[in-house]
């Protein structure tokens, strides 16, 4: 077997401010596997996005990156700057983000945008470039893709830019793609097709997926295993199937149950006291501890190493105090 | 035995904004008016201590039905009356006072709604002051104290500003906020859609208390049908500007009859991981500036007829049920 | 937006809570302010400015208003480094025989106080037209709008210009001091309201479409009460920068309408109206006349710009 396309290992992110360093995002480990969808989801200020950010080299300062390693098919590309991140960055690392706009420049046609990527990493000709942007754009579910060619980003409606804006991420042919929020700003209707469609070209042709989310039910529909991250922290990672129908993580637990759902109509959503803390005040221990319901003395003073239990990885002293046998 | 008034009862409502260029640029480039309907022919009753939720996608003009309710927004036809009062009719200014005291709203954003130069104690006591409910300073503050504590925040918080809370601390002031002058009728336009899903619990369960205890009615605004699910004893489903069906809650999950309500519900990512079967919703939501003729659903629904494309189904009501489609037997 | 106190009020929670001040001084714009050494110091210069201005009864070594004490035979005096010097007038004395340096401290607050008036006036107007027609929106909105357009295509000097001529010739008959004071105010003041009015008006176009604008109509406050209690508190960081730059344009505006003469009369001494005489004897050597006022104008005015461009720049949370 092959090795992981993305391996993070021990990832720490930074921000200087006056008020001393705060970490954004804490000691992360992570592989994704060729053709697998890897989806993170946590509330906000958990610190999903900016290890999206991080991964693909796009933190802005002063946030930097303090430790670990980020690497893609095995080289190293955390320690890399200016041109060679760049490269790297269009050709092998494709992104998709919340807002479409961000992504595609308003004044250049969505043909032009596809066909410069693809010249700028690939050996093609215009000719080529053209016919392949073509096959790209019908393939993301564009119809009459060679005349929309020539159409201006304003000119596609919300779903149709994201679809661009996938094709775009997949022209280059790149190893992975990292996907922050791209249904979030999306209806039902379209979300759904959206979803359908990243995880389909994805599968077809063995791209690594980084899915990052606020929304349990994407992961679901999305991901083949999820890490759920709380406070900078991964509090569990495993199967998307593990993780969503037996959680083991307390908060993972709450998380699941705070979600209402259209089979149950039961009185009350399972709550979690308080909400997350903020970055300059991360309590000591465990950082669920605070509004944790089965935290003891152990969570208080100590930060939970990750531990298996069954195939899921857990940081938690509860799930470290039972003796759980389970194999990687 | 009479059945009783329902507490809110909206008939034909209809809003049309005018969505076209100023008029020295329509005389030069030669345009149209642009004519927006946003809202058209909505009618819906809402019993007291209910919760009647519009759920519908983005352009489905939910939260304009939301604004003419409320008082915010002139309706361009229809009537709006609130216990027996026609609120864009009467003229008495005591009259709408009093009615505007009973009506409240609880906003989406929970960063905008509330002013960040004033401190929460002032935002809270806002209405208060402005319907006259407390007298002096010492029952105003008593008063406000008292709310904060009713939506769960410390009576110590009023002297601070919004932001030194989380979204759903701002949130829950904005409840309070809306509880100050004992209102009858809450609007919440997307309550929860800005706030985390853990905090969403908090705030659904917070407002389903409030109901029991001071018997509250809502109209409950949200795209998302599993909030819905949880919160309504009534639901209508908008498409394009119009009410295309609407049921007691429990039925309208067990057997939903429109086709779009079909496909809405099918495109909830399923979370059980049940392996249900679904059926995607093609195409794309039309420009309410130009909609379809007909049926605005048509081009979008598998069960489309001849008669869709030119008929605007009229909605058929019975029993409490609402629906407008021509393809499914009421 | 401006989150910045709330988590230090988390840090600190062990510490006793602390006093205003002290929490001021830590707070984001003052550690900005500390950041850059020239903003520091062109904070130390505009407060030891108004000081001294302020301080002038006080500090000036003779009082140039006092008729009594000033002696032709003086005139002309050069600063006391020269030969020739006097050691009564250390930067020398003026074709009057008034003292210079006195003449400076007592003209700087001049300077000072019609700007400070002036912005006072325009930021009035402005702010309450700017809000009106944000708010109220339509026929309102185009008539004070257009207004604004077609004053905005005269220079402000100009319209400094014209508005002083009317007024001094409506009010001929008190050519005094106070008078042309008053009037310099409302005319420089009135050539500076667009900036201000079209800012609100743009804050304002936002804020009133905010949900707690919403909130207050629910409640039937009136239109009045919602522009000048909600909207305007929100308006008011921007309108605090303009203010700022606008005071250095206002002093520069007093001075250059004092130097052509239709400021201030040469008895009630203004920076201007000293460059203005100075001027007249510059060619024949006595360059201390023109010299020290220019230079008090020129780092007054460059001091209050750079307060003015840092305090944009650290109420503006898109450049931070």
């Amino acid at each position: 077997m092959t090795g992981p396309v993305l391996s993070v290992r021990n990832l720490r992110v930074e921000f200087p401010t006056r008020h001393g360093t705060l970490r954004a995002v804490d000691d992360i480990s992570f592989d994704i596997a060729a053709g697998e969808v890897l989806g993170v989801v946590g509330e906000s200020g958990a610190g999903k996005s900016m290890t999206g950010t991080a991964v693909i080299g796009l933190l802005e300062p002063p946030g930097r990156i303090a430790g670990g390693e980020v690497r893609l098919k095995g080289q190293r590309i955390d320690n890399l700057a200016g041109e060679a991140l760049r490269r790297i960055r269009g050709r092998r690392i494709g992104m998709v983000f919340q807002d479409p706009l961000t992504s595609l420049n308003p004044l250049y046609r969505v043909g032009e945008q596809i066909i410069e990527t693809m010249r700028t990493h690939l050996p093609m000709s215009e000719a080529q470039a053209r016919r392949r942007a073509i096959e790209l754009l019908s393939e993301v579910g564009i119809q009459g893709a060679s005349d929309r060619l020539d159409s201006y980003p304003h000119q596609f409606s919300g779903g149709m830019r994201q679809r661009v804006v996938l094709a775009l991420a997949l022209c280059a042919e790149p190893e992975l793609i990292v996907a922050d929020e791209p249904t979030t700003a999306l209806d039902v209707s379209i979300q759904a097709q959206i979803i359908q469609l990243i995880k389909r070209l994805c599968r077809e042709r063995g791209t690594a997926v980084m899915l990052i989310t606020h929304d349990m039910g994407v992961i679901a529909e999305t991901a083949d295993r999820v890490a759920v991250m709380y406070a900078g922290r991964i509090a569990e990672i495993g199967q998307v199937a593990d993780v969503v129908q037996r959680p083991s993580h307390p908060y993972t637990k709450g998380l699941m149950g705070s979600i209402p759902t259209l089979e149950g109509s039961e009185t009350r959503l399972v709550q979690i006291p308080g909400s997350m803390p903020r970055l300059t005040a991360i309590p000591q221990g465990c950082a669920f501890n605070p509004r944790c319901p089965q935290a003891f003395a152990r969570c208080f003073l100590e930060q939970p190493a990750a531990v298996f239990v069954g195939r899921s990885e857990v940081a938690c002293w509860l799930a470290s105090a039972t003796p759980v046998q389970g194999t990687p | 035995m009479k059945p009783e008034r329902p507490l809110v009862d909206v008939q034909g409502l209809s809003r049309v904004f005018d969505a076209s260029k100023p008029w020295l640029n329509r005389m030069l480039e030669g345009e149209q008016r642009m004519l927006l309907k946003a809202v058209q022919d909505v009618s819906l009753q809402i019993g007291r201590r209910e919760t009647f939720a519009l759920v519908g996608e983005s352009g489905s003009g939910k939260s304009t039905v939301a604004k003419m309710v409320v008082g915010l927004l002139q309706p361009t036809a229809g009537r709006v009356t609130i216990d027996g009062v026609d609120m864009w009719k009467t003229t008495a200014s005591d009259e709408m006072t009093a009615l505007r005291r009973r009506i409240q709203m609880i906003f989406q954003d929970p960063y905008a709604s509330l002013n960040p130069r004033w401190r929460v104690g002032a935002i809270i006591a806002d209405p208060l002051n402005a319907f006259g409910l407390t007298k002096g300073r010492d029952e105003t503050e008593a008063k406000v104290a008292e709310l904060l504590r009713l939506v769960g925040l410390d009576p110590a918080d009023m002297h601070k500003y919004p932001h030194e809370f989380s979204g759903g601390q701002r949130q829950r002031i904005c409840i309070a906020r809306a509880l100050s002058s004992n209102p009858e009728f809450l609007v919440c336009d997307e309550p929860t859609s800005a706030l985390d899903v853990s905090v969403q619990a908090q705030i659904l369960n917070l407002m389903r208390d409030l109901q029991d205890q001071l018997g509250l009615t809502y109209l409950f605004i949200s795209h998302n049908l599993a909030v819905v699910r949880h919160m309504a004893t009534r639901i209508g489903v908008m498409y394009l500007g119009r009410l295309v069906e609407s049921q007691p809650s429990a039925e309208l999950f067990k057997a939903p009859r429109h086709p779009y309500t079909r496909m809405l519900l099918d495109a909830v990512p399923d979370l059980k991981m049940s392996g249900r079967q679904r059926r995607m919703i093609e195409g794309e939501i039309p420009n309410p500036i130009s909609p379809p003729a007909g049926c605005a659903f048509h081009p979008r629904c598998p069960l489309a007829l001849d008669r869709c494309r030119v008929d605007v189904p009229t909605p058929f009501a019975s029993g409490g049920r609402t629906l407008a489609c021509h393809a499914v037997e009421v | 937006m401006n989150d910045s106190s709330a988590p230090k009020d988390v840090l600190d929670r062990s510490k006793p809570p602390r006093s205003r001040l002290a929490r001021s001084l830590d707070s984001d714009i003052a550690a900005s302010f500390l950041r850059s050494r020239v903003v520091v110091a062109a904070g130390i210069a505009a407060a030891l400015m108004v000081l001294a201005a302020f301080g002038a009864p006080l500090l000036a070594p003779s009082n140039p208003y006092d008729l009594n004490s000033v002696n032709l035979l003086d005139a002309n005096t050069p600063p006391v480094w020269h030969k020739d010097g006097d050691r009564r007038f250390l930067l020398g004395s003026d074709n009057q025989g008034r003292d210079i340096l006195s003449t400076m401290l007592y003209g700087t607050r001049s300077s000072i106080l019609i700007g400070l008036l002036a912005v006072a006036f325009a930021l009035t107007l402005g702010v309450s037209l700017g809000l009106i027609a944000g708010y109220v929106g339509g026929r309102v909105d185009s008539v004070i709008m257009r207004v604004a357009d077609v004053q905005l295509t005269f220079p402000a000097i100009l319209t400094a210009l014209l508005v002083d001529g009317v007024a001094s010739v409506m009010f001929k008959n008190q050519s005094g001091g106070t008078t042309k004071f008053w009037i310099l105010v409302f005319s420089i003041g009135l050539s500076y309201w667009v900036q201000y009015a079209r800012t609100v008006r743009g804050v304002t176009l936002v804020e009133r479409n905010k949900e707690y604008v919403q909130a207050a109509r629910l409640i039937g406050m009136n239109q009045f009460s919602i522009m000048f209690r909600h909207v305007l508190p929100n308006v008011l960081s921007p309108v605090l920068v303009i203010a700022t730059i606008n005071l250095a344009l206002a002093i520069i505006t007093e001075a250059t309408l004092s130097f052509l003469g239709v400021g201030l009369p040469p008895t009630t001494p203004s920076l201007g109206t000293m460059i203005g005489t100075g001027n007249e004897f510059l060619l024949s050597g006595d360059y201390w006349m023109v010299l020290f006022p220019g230079l008090t104008l020129a780092i007054l005015v460059l001091s209050v710009n750079l307060l003015g461009d840092w305090l944009r720049d650290a109420l503006n949370p898109k450049l931070r």
